[in-house]
């Protein structure tokens, strides 16, 4: 050991003021990245809002889709088709990710069955959207013969729900503490009372808020019914399951792909529609999610 | 309700049963991916031999000659899902240490809802924002030989898509990190900057390692954005001012088309399909993995 | 973790401090200018007092003691003296803290030039996870360090009294020691940098008896260089290891004195009802 310690102690060059430089500069870097959601999403927002805003209207809302007069036509038949997909799509997602999740959650013996299940989950709820439509065409609409029509889409995008539904109501019903499930045994129910009564409606708005969410994603999922065949430019609205049909995302899409500008405007207006009523959905979560704290505090 | 412990032991038997048969529909299901998959794609590598498939640099299927090599497909993929990330990482990951190294509680507190809405916004409308505003009034002006259909707004709009999956992961990643580590840096004089980079992010690396991962399947299955802003020539092209085509634009193509059920081109869909899948499960495999092994650390 | 600073990082006009040469570190006469000195030091979080109002000298290279019953603001005082009070949100400081006779509260002031002479140890070992040597490393190397790295690695390593365990294990990583191993490789952390003042906040708290006696042992060795101030709960320790002891209560200094008549005749009435163990 030649340095003595006061040797030691000069050969230290904190070059503070470089270090603080390059600080402040890092920060600005990072600040700048933070500003880019905001910018990118205010932008994006400014435009469709430009573009399409005008257009939007009762008439709108409520005309088919012209080809002669396309500023006068509307979405209509996009809105309705949306209408039913979505609504058959709770019927059958619902309670068939609410079952699955239950089961997991409060029925099956932790072992290698469940870690493989849950794990499965995990991995469809990272499979590509479009691969269920995939799945979709050859199950539904080939196999058995539903063909175009909104129950395939339904069953589909059911299918493509359920993943996100049982995680989300999974997640809800474990933060239901023990203690609920305990008192409940101890008063003689039996596993179905007591996660009827007690468990369920603990973790009712969490569980709402996963199933909102996971319909907020298919309302806005096109990919899959483009493989099914959903039509892009019709007239009629669906009367019934076996009826062929089209969705907002579908219209969008189709207006946007289109090379005249009046198609670009017709395509915000419907974006405009669309986002409002994810906007709808998400305001309803939020609102569950205060429910939530408040049921948690009170 | 009757009374009886048998009947009731029947009920109860009974719903457990009805619970567990919608558990195993997920099971089903992957079954039934897998099974479609790979039975519809057998008449096509009977036309089409694998090798070919995997390593043929042209891919035309409706036209003659008729070609289907998917590697034109697989670039275009790997070009969008790569700039995307390019632009979605860096972002991401330094809003990510801003929110948790620098920045007030409020500052995530705001962030986050601005940050939900980008992640819910439908993949259509990010096709439209690419297509008649980044491609007219932000790439036209840099680059003026810019197509309309172009790889380089698809990355873009990808990048904004993906940032809010990067920017939460890799929150959660820092926020792992025990404070004990940062308090010890910090007693050593080091500056926010240093604390930042060289002790809290190599600690929470594979954490976003595996965020960069599962944004990266993502961006590699996106379909409705990649399609509207890209375009529909499948080419083994480095400029990305140009059109190609993602293997996920390709089955819109195709879909929308009016190719009958039995041809090969119809076929070929299933056999893209069958890449797609198989390369996003491998990347979501990874990146469970790799996340899994990170919160043994720290948990 | 929010991480703010409650007090304008700006560029600081810190005046360096005078060499530290061997003709200086000769044990300081009683009475010796104090290294540190607070004065009415007050910190609050969210307008609760964790520390009212202490006035407290810290004399050169001896070892100070903080006694006190749990959650009395003894590690919150501590934490004042380098300033690492100011990671925690809302956190509102009054008075003064001197360091070579400059306030490090007062604006423009650089905590991060600070800390680079005021080191400390915590009371859970934290090593980084890294090899043993670049733990001891770590901080030289932010600091700019000009010498031999070796030399400071054994040098920190010796006056910790860890080398002879880790010299032939110097590049497998420090989270494979035991806690008492990692609580001295802490502390040889903390000391490569050189600093002046060596703060500890109960840093045998987490250990074994057996640790624990090793690292008293090199506090005693460590006041030749270093001012040490201790935090502990332990009165034994403080008794043993110390040269002055502080007891503070509910925030607030009651008595500072000379540990052995802190330990068998205190003035106050309160200091001689915690160390007979009447409470705490």
């Amino acid at each position: 050991m030649s340095a003595t310690p006061a040797a030691a102690a000069e050969l230290f060059r904190p070059a503070l003021s470089r270090r603080r430089v390059a600080g402040h500069i890092f920060a600005g870097l990072c600040l700048a990245a933070t500003l880019l959601s905001v910018v990118a999403l205010a932008t994006l927002l400014a435009d469709i809002a430009a573009e399409g805003l005008s257009l939007v209207s009762w008439r709108f809302l409520t005309r088919f889709p012209s080809t002669l007069d396309p500023l006068k036509g509307g979405i209509k038949s996009a809105l309705w088709g949306t209408i039913w997909v979505i609504g058959l799509t709770i019927l059958f997602a619902v309670p068939l990710g609410m079952g699955a999740a239950i089961y997991l959650q409060e029925y099956a013996r932790a072992g290698r069955i469940k870690h493989w299940i849950e794990l499965n989950i995990a991995n469809l709820a990272g499979v590509p959207a479009i691969v269920y439509g995939i799945l979709g065409l050859a199950l539904f609409v080939r196999w058995m013969h539903f063909d175009r029509s909104v129950l395939s889409a339904a069953l589909t995008m059911s299918l493509l729900s359920l993943p996100v539904i049982i995680i989300a109501t999974q997640q809800a019903l474990a933060a239901v503490p023990n203690t609920v499930r305990e008192a409940a045994y101890a008063l003689g129910a039996t596993r179905w009372q007591m996660v009827r009564s007690h468990v369920l409606p603990a973790a009712l708005p969490g569980m709402m808020t996963g199933i909102i969410l996971a319909l907020s994603r298919a309302i806005g999922e096109a990919a899959p019914l483009v493989v099914l065949g959903a039509q892009t430019y019709i007239q009629f609205t669906p009367e019934g399951l076996f009826d062929m049909y089209t969705v907002l995302p579908i219209q969008v899409f189709d207006w946007a792909d289109r090379p005249q500008k009046e198609f670009h405007q017709l395509a915000a207006a419907g974006i405009v529609v669309l986002l409002a009523v994810l906007f709808v959905m998400n305001s309803v979560c939020v609102g569950l999610r205060g429910w939530q704290q408040r049921k948690h505090l009170g | 309700m009757t009374s009886g412990r048998g009947y009731r032991r029947f009920r109860e038997g009974g719903i457990q049963l009805l619970l567990m048969l919608c558990a195993s529909i997920s099971v089903l299901t992957t079954l039934g991916i897998v099974v479609v998959l790979v039975s519809e794609s057998v008449p096509f590598f009977q036309h089409v031999s694998p090798l070919a498939f995997l390593t043929g640099t042209r891919w035309t299927p409706l036209l003659e000659p008729r070609s289907f090599g998917v590697l034109p497909l697989v670039w275009g993929t790997t070009v969008v899902a790569g700039g995307a990330l390019l632009i979605a990482v860096p972002a991401g990951l330094a809003t990510a240490i801003f929110t948790s190294e620098y920045a007030p509680l409020w500052v995530r507190q705001v962030l986050k809802p601005v940050l939900e809405v980008l992640a819910g916004i439908p993949s259509v409308v990010y096709g439209f924002f690419a297509l008649h505003f980044i491609t007219p009034h932000l790439l036209r002006p840099l680059v003026p030989q810019t197509e309309v259909f172009n790889a380089a707004s698809a990355a873009i709009v990808l990048g904004i898509m993906i940032l809010p999956t990067i920017c939460s992961l890799c929150d959660d990643a820092l926020r792992a990190v025990p404070r004990s580590l940062r308090e010890a840096a910090y007693g050593m004089a080091a500056t926010r900057l240093e604390v930042s980079t060289r002790i809290v992010l190599p600690a929470a690396l594979s954490g976003v390692v595996a965020a960069v991962l599962l944004a990266l399947a993502r961006a590699v299955g996106e379909t409705m954005a990649v399609t509207l802003a890209a375009g529909h020539t499948p080419k083994l092209a480095l400029n990305p001012f140009t059109s190609i085509e993602t293997m996920t634009a390709y089955m819109v193509r195709v879909c929308l088309g009016d190719a009958p059920a039995g041809t090969v081109e119809y076929q070929s869909i299933f056999a893209v399909a069958l890449l797609l899948f198989a390369l996003t499960f491998a990347i979501n495999w990874i990146a469970q993995r790799t996340m899994f092994r990170f919160r043994e650390v720290y948990e | 973790m929010s991480v703010v600073s409650t007090q304008p990082q700006s560029p600081g006009r810190f005046v360096p401090a005078p060499r530290i040469t061997p003709a200086n570190r000769t044990p300081p006469p009683p009475g010796a200018a104090p290294v540190l000195r607070t004065q009415r030091l007050t910190v609050a979080y969210r307008h609760k007092a964790a520390v009212r109002e202490v006035t407290l000298d810290i004399p050169p290279r001896q070892v100070t003691a903080i006694i006190g019953p749990s959650g009395c603001g003894k590690s919150t005082l501590l934490r004042a003296l380098n300033r690492m009070n100011d990671f925690i949100p809302h956190v509102h400081v009054d008075g003064s803290v001197y360091y070579r006779g400059r306030d490090i509260y007062a604006p423009g002031s650089d905590p991060v030039a600070l800390r680079r002479r005021i080191g400390m140890v915590f009371q859970k070992p934290n090593p980084f996870p890294k090899s043993v040597y670049r733990n001891v490393a770590w901080g030289a190397r932010i600091n700019g360090y000009r010498g031999n790295f070796d030399e400071l690695v054994e040098r920190a390593l010796r006056q910790a009294a860890l080398w002879d365990e880790v010299k032939d294990a110097l590049h497998r990583g420090a989270l494979e020691l035991s806690g008492g191993q990692q609580q001295r490789l802490c502390i040889a952390r903390a000391i490569a940098l050189q600093p002046e003042v060596l703060l500890m906040d109960e840093p045998c708290s987490a250990l074994d008896p057996i640790a624990t006696a090793r690292i008293e042992d090199l506090i005693d060795g460590l006041k030749k260089e270093f001012t040490v101030v201790l935090v502990t709960h332990n009165m034994q320790q403080a008794a043993r290891v110390s040269d002055r002891t502080a007891f503070l209560l509910m925030g607030q200094l009651i008595e500072v004195d000379e540990t052995a008549r802190i330990f068998t005749n205190p003035s106050d009435r309160r200091t001689q009802d915690y160390i007979t163990g009447r409470f705490g």
